[in-house]
């Protein structure tokens, strides 16, 4: 019988197999940063097991708090830091060089089709875009990846989201991946893989597919894949041209991470989107998902567009062409995070820094910042925000605080409105 | 191996996550012990009082998808520094279960019809839960009322609650 991607990956890097249903695999990369690492860090020193398994397949960011905002913060990203120097970690990114953590690493070209990847952060099922096993782990898992290049995971079962018909315009990767979680709910796919496919994820940017993947983690799921492609091909190629010389054999190569016609799935789910309108949240969990359309004019405080879902240039422009040429509303504040340095400099470049600056929104250094509300746009008790991340637990963007999640293209209009609204771009009934 | 008995503590709400279980705010404490005071600060149960209804407990009963949310293990470190060592539930996030039982504690799943059992004979009296890990059951306590459940847990979890959590046993195999 035929394999999902995952299985093919999970089965290539099989290492033992200590009870029934988990196994032990080798891990081509192990990606950290300073507010998961530092505890890790500390905990193998005091059990005396400060080291690396492999200083060339760890990789390193302070992203979360950057600049540090308090004593606090400072001393995770020393830890980071003088750990990353300790053990010559080549690729460590500190401030100026930095960015979200999802954003750069696939931007560096670290994520590659049929790589098995664990990270201590749960937005680690991003990299799945790219047909790579990517997983959040505790700090414990992450030490023993750091320690030994392994990780103990249960063998992978599918859910294959088939996702068909035209996208209407202005509605965006966003809107989908929030409609599919409408639809399975906040644990629909515990302990289970989503593997997206069909029409619409082929022709979709890879900006679009870390999107979705992204929020594979909103319905429970260990990761979210995308069977790699030309595209994938496309956006790694300065990183793999030494390696497959033409486009054609590395396409070659990547299919053998692509599922088999015949490969099983626990459950295979049609979603149509060409009557999708744009979406938002309304609660506190990811599944509370209505249309633009119904909340409409629901009052919001701060916009927050950035994020390891939709702080990267496509979002960025997104955004920016619904701003063009309007201000934001006096009765909100509008803040927006490009996700990575290489971005920043693109959006000033493309002059999409001006747009935002001209519509009076606030536009800070890469980080995740407010996303986590740690830093950098923190909301007070009873404040709403429009937000591109992906997450509205309660408290998550400060204690007492609404968070709606939404597409770059309508947080854009909310900011001009001051209200939840449609953005120009969509023009649906 | 740690210790898995106790008052027993019902949280009476699906889907508790880690925000919940400790806010993301304290995730720049370095040192496990420093969370103690945050654990359920921000959660949104009625009537709980996380300054009171705490103290003294050992173990939580609660409903389905325990855990789910961020992939922080200071959720179990919270708990651990509380002397909650088990939490049974119907069922846990996938990665909060593994935390638990990487650091050498237990998240142990019963069925929906046990768990509301439990629910309605044990949380509203004050509860004891003594733990046979060896006979793999549970023995709830209150009053004169004295209920055994059996539980299963896998035998990868039960090397892992017997070797101390994954680090060790990884580091002593591979
Ligand atoms: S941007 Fe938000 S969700 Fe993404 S890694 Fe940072 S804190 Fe996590």
């Amino acid at each position: 019988m035929g394999k999902t991607i995952a299985e093919k990956i999970f089965e290539s890097h099989i290492v033992d197999n200590p009870s029934d249903d988990i196994y032990v695999i080798r891990l081509d990369a192990v990606f950290c940063h300073e507010i998961t690492t530092p505890i890790a860090i500390n905990d193998l020193v005091t059990r005396c097991k400060d080291r690396v398994f492999d200083t060339s397949k760890v990789k390193a960011v302070i992203d979360h708090v950057t600049p540090a905002k308090d004593s606090k913060t400072a001393a995770q990203g020393k830890i980071l830091r003088e750990w990353a120097r300790r053990h010559d970690i080549k690729d460590f990114f500190d401030i100026g060089r930095n960015g979200v953590c999802h954003a750069i690493f696939p931007e560096k070209g670290f994520v590659r089709p049929g790589f098995t990847i664990i990270m201590g952060d749960s937005h680690t099922c991003t990299y799945g875009a790219f047909g790579a096993f990517a997983a959040g782990v505790g700090t414990t898992d992450l030490e023993v990846g750091i320690l030994k290049g392994v990780c103990a995971l249960r063998y992978p079962e599918t859910i294959r989201i088939n996702i068909t018909g035209k996208i209407p315009e202005g509605v965006f990767a966003k809107d989908i991946i929030l409609s599919v979680i409408g639809l399975l709910g906040v644990n629909g796919a515990t302990d289970k893989v989503i593997e997206f496919s069909g029409p619409v994820v082929t022709s979709m940017s890879m900006d679009a597919r870390m999107t979705i993947c992204n929020m594979a983690i909103e319905a429970g799921a260990t990761c979210g894949l995308c069977a790699p492609d030309m595209t994938t091909v496309e956006y790694l190629w300065n990183f793999i041209r030494e390696e497959y010389k033409t486009k054609d054999k590395a396409l070659e190569a990547f299919r053998s991470f692509c599922s088999d016609p015949d490969a099983s799935y626990v459950d295979i789910i049609e979603h149509d989107v060409s009557s999708l309108e744009p979406v938002a949240t309304f609660g506190y969990r990811p599944d509370n998902v209505k249309s633009v359309r119904e909340m409409e004019g629901a009052k919001i405080d701060q916009v927050y567009i950035g994020s390891c879902t939709n702080g990267r240039i496509e979002d960025l422009r997104i955004a920016a062409a619904v701003l063009r040429g309007n201000k934001i509303s006096d009765s909100l504040r509008g803040i927006v995070s490009p996700a990575t340095t290489e971005i920043y400099r693109q959006a000033i470049d493309e002059g999409l820094v001006a747009v935002f600056l001209d519509a009076g929104f606030c536009v800070t250094n890469p980080t995740c910042g407010a996303c986590l509300g740690m830093s950098n746009g923190v909301l007070a008790e009873g404040e709403a925000c429009a937000s591109t991340t992906n997450r509205n637990f309660i408290g998550r963007m400060g204690k007492g605080g609404m968070v709606h999640l939404m597409s770059p293209a309508t947080a854009a209009a909310t900011a001009i409105a001051g209200h939840i609204t449609n953005s120009k771009l969509y023009n649906g009934k | 191996m740690k210790n898995f008995s106790g008052k027993a503590l019902f949280l009476d709400r699906s889907d508790i996550n880690t925000d919940e279980i400790i806010p993301a705010k304290h995730l720049s404490e370095n040192t496990r012990q420093s969370l103690k005071p945050y654990l359920f600060e921000d959660i949104n149960l009625e009537g709980f009082d996380n300054k009171k209804d705490i103290q003294g407990k050992g173990i939580i009963i609660t409903r389905e998808n325990f855990g789910c949310g961020s992939s922080r293990e200071h959720a179990p470190w919270a708990l651990e520094t509380n002397g909650i060592n088990l939490v049974i539930a119907p069922s846990f996030a996938r990665i909060f279960k593994r935390n638990m039982f990487n650091c050498g504690m237990m998240a142990v799943e019963l069925s929906h019809e046990i768990i509301s059992r439990l629910f309605s004979v044990f949380s509203k009296r004050d509860t004891e839960i003594e733990t046979l890990f060896d006979k793999s059951s549970f023995i709830l306590k209150s009053g004169d009322v004295k209920e055994s459940v059996k539980f299963e847990i896998s035998k990868f979890d039960r090397a892992l609650v017997s070797a101390g959590g994954w680090l060790e046993y990884a580091d002593s195999r591979y």
